[in-house]
């Protein structure tokens, strides 16, 4: 038992295998795509898992590092989506190449909302921030249902299939890049330590407001990206698609793998994924055995399988030498 | 010289409650100023006062010579205040070291840009800020807990951890809120000895809330009795301890 710890340890610690699977899992996305390994069924689960972990680690950035509880993620999708959508569909249409600036735009029409939002809302805390967030995402809804020009509450067919698996793959690890620069970064220190506790955070300096604009900016943008993705993946959106039963799949997948990490994401995402997928054969069972899935882990690890900790793959080489302990 | 800290005719009303009525206190650079009254007294509202936490309802507060009434706290503490809390306050769930860093890192200067490609101010920052709070805590004999977590220390060092983070702020005012709170006599002693050390090291002026008299009168240079909010008297260890109404209101139970 001791020797397979000890070797898990060694593993965890060799800077060279993450990037060799990064490499690995793109070269296979790459010629799976081309050559047409898989079939259609387990391409659309993969691409699903890839949109799962950039909303898992975007939410994660809200909820896990600043200790918030959004449930509006699911409205920072559908303003990604729908903008991402308009650009593919109507403004530029039969032009591909433009698809990745119209995951940008999509990413930063939510970003720019979750900017606004985060500025109305820097003082409410806790309970009343949750009720913002749960307020944006009934508006967001309600507002889409009564646009005629992106289909009112019909919703948006005829978009063009363009989320491919080296996109997604691709779209998943710049936001794990991007989370995990931020978090190991004196922004991203400012942020745990709001959660931690705001006043003592305050009384060091940190300058809370601009901590937290921070955080809801760029958890915003790339829960507008996974929604730019999911459109190009299924083709088909509706306002009534992003609900809060989305946002609550977006936090059972953040409180699954654990807070404030983001091994835990990916993991937490992977996870729902295949189980969501694997429950699909027991019908309405599905929604009795995922709900019991999160009772048990609430009662015996609530802050998820990675809560609170880290894989050191993804830690900075400064952070884990200062973090080993001394010998 | 004019004083480091001025509070000039400050008062705070919560509601109906006074809780700090026209008071008037002036700490010279380089004193340490114990402050001591009975619980409720206005103490710890007073610190919260100094470091922005509550704006006063009247009167003003300098600093350094410069109006400070109003500021948000996270500039007043940049501006060189530090503060303990009554009730240990550290960033739990963190290690030891990022405990201190964060007050590091207040003072790095970096674009979030160069923290998203870590190129530029990052990695020299970083490295700095790391430096910073390693050679911090070895002088404060924490350097060997920098990889625990800040909630797995014991309680006397999770209080020390508390002075070692209040001063990565780099403050030239340290306002500390019953450092010695559930500490026995000989943990005041030595607590006394360690907030010298940290004086004469950190040349830093200190104002500090306590109950244990033993460690005020042997540290303070100038003392000053709250109660209900008013400054009952003023003056050096010896002073107050002879004045009658300080022994009537306050230590007038035995407890000198």
């Amino acid at each position: 038992m001791e020797s397979v710890r000890r070797f898990c340890v060694r593993v965890a610690e060799c800077r060279w295998i993450l990037p060799l699977l990064l490499v690995i899992g793109m070269g296979f996305c790459v010629a799976a795509e081309s050559g047409g390994l898989l079939n259609s069924y387990t391409r659309f689960v993969l691409i699903t898992m890839g949109v799962n972990i950039i909303l898992c680690a975007s939410l994660n950035l809200v909820n896990g590092y600043l200790g918030e509880f959004s449930v509006g993620h699911a409205g920072f999708m559908a303003l990604g989506a729908y903008a991402a959508a308009m650009m593919t569909t109507r403004l530029f249409p039969q032009m591909p190449a433009l698809f990745l600036p119209a995951i940008f735009f999509g990413g930063l029409v939510a970003a720019v909302i979750g900017f606004l939002l985060a500025l109305l809302s820097f003082k409410t805390r806790g309970d009343y921030l949750a009720l913002i967030t749960l307020a944006f995402l009934m508006i967001v809804k309600s507002a889409l249902e009564n646009i005629p020009w992106v289909g009112g509450p019909r919703g948006l067919a005829g978009i063009p299939t363009l989320s491919s698996l080296p996109i997604t793959f691709g779209a998943a690890i710049v936001t794990l890049w991007v989370i995990r620069n931020l978090v190991f970064s004196k922004f991203g220190r400012a942020v745990v330590a709001i959660r931690e506790d705001e006043i003592a955070a305050n009384s060091m300096g940190v300058r809370t407001r601009e901590a937290k604009i921070l955080a809801f900016s760029v958890s915003s943008f790339f829960g507008g990206v996974a929604g730019a993705l999911l459109a190009h993946q299924i083709t088909f959106i509706n306002p009534g698609s992003f609900d809060i039963l989305k946002s609550t799949e977006i936090l059972v997948m953040v409180y699954l793998g654990g807070i404030g990490s983001l091994a835990g994401s990916v993991l937490g995402a992977v996870i729902f994924t295949l189980l969501s997928e694997v429950l699909r054969d027991f019908g309405t069972w599905r929604m009795v055995i995922l709900p019991l899935i999160l009772v048990l882990l609430m009662l015996f690890r609530p802050r998820g399988i990675m809560g609170l900790r880290e894989l050191p793959w993804f830690l900075p080489r400064r952070e884990l030498t200062s973090r080993r302990k001394k010998p | 010289m004019s004083a480091l800290l001025e509070i000039d005719r400050v008062t705070m009303r919560f509601g109906g409650l006074c809780a700090i009525s026209d008071c008037r206190l002036s700490v010279s650079a380089g004193v340490a100023h114990g402050i001591i009254g009975p619980n409720g007294a206005g103490k710890t509202t007073l610190f919260n006062l100094i470091t922005g936490i509550y704006r006063p309802t009247e009167g003003r507060i300098r600093f350094k010579g410069h109006d400070i009434t109003g500021w948000r706290p996270a500039r007043i503490a940049l501006d060189g205040i530090g503060r303990t809390f009554q009730n240990i306050r550290l960033f739990k769930a963190l290690t030891v070291l990022d405990n201190v860093r964060i007050a590091y890192d207040t003072q790095l200067h970096y674009h979030p840009l160069e923290a998203l490609a870590r190129v530029g101010r990052y990695g020299r920052g970083e490295e700095e800020s790391i430096a910073r709070g390693l050679g911090l805590l070895e002088h404060f004999g924490l350097a060997e807990f920098a990889t625990l977590r800040a909630c797995e220390l014991p309680y006397g060092l999770q209080r020390r951890l508390e002075i070692a983070r209040a001063l990565a702020v780099q403050p030239s005012l340290l306002l500390l809120d019953e450092p010695a709170a559930g500490m026995n006599t000989a943990e005041t002693a030595a607590l006394t000895t360690f907030l010298r050390d940290i004086r004469a090291h950190f040349q830093v002026t200190m104002i500090l809330i306590e109950h244990h008299m033993h460690l005020v009168m042997n540290l303070c240079d100038k003392i000053t009795v709250l109660d209900f909010g008013r400054t009952l008297a003023e003056g050096t260890p010896a002073e107050v301890r002879a004045d009658p109404r300080v022994i009537e209101a306050y230590l007038g139970d035995g407890e000198a």
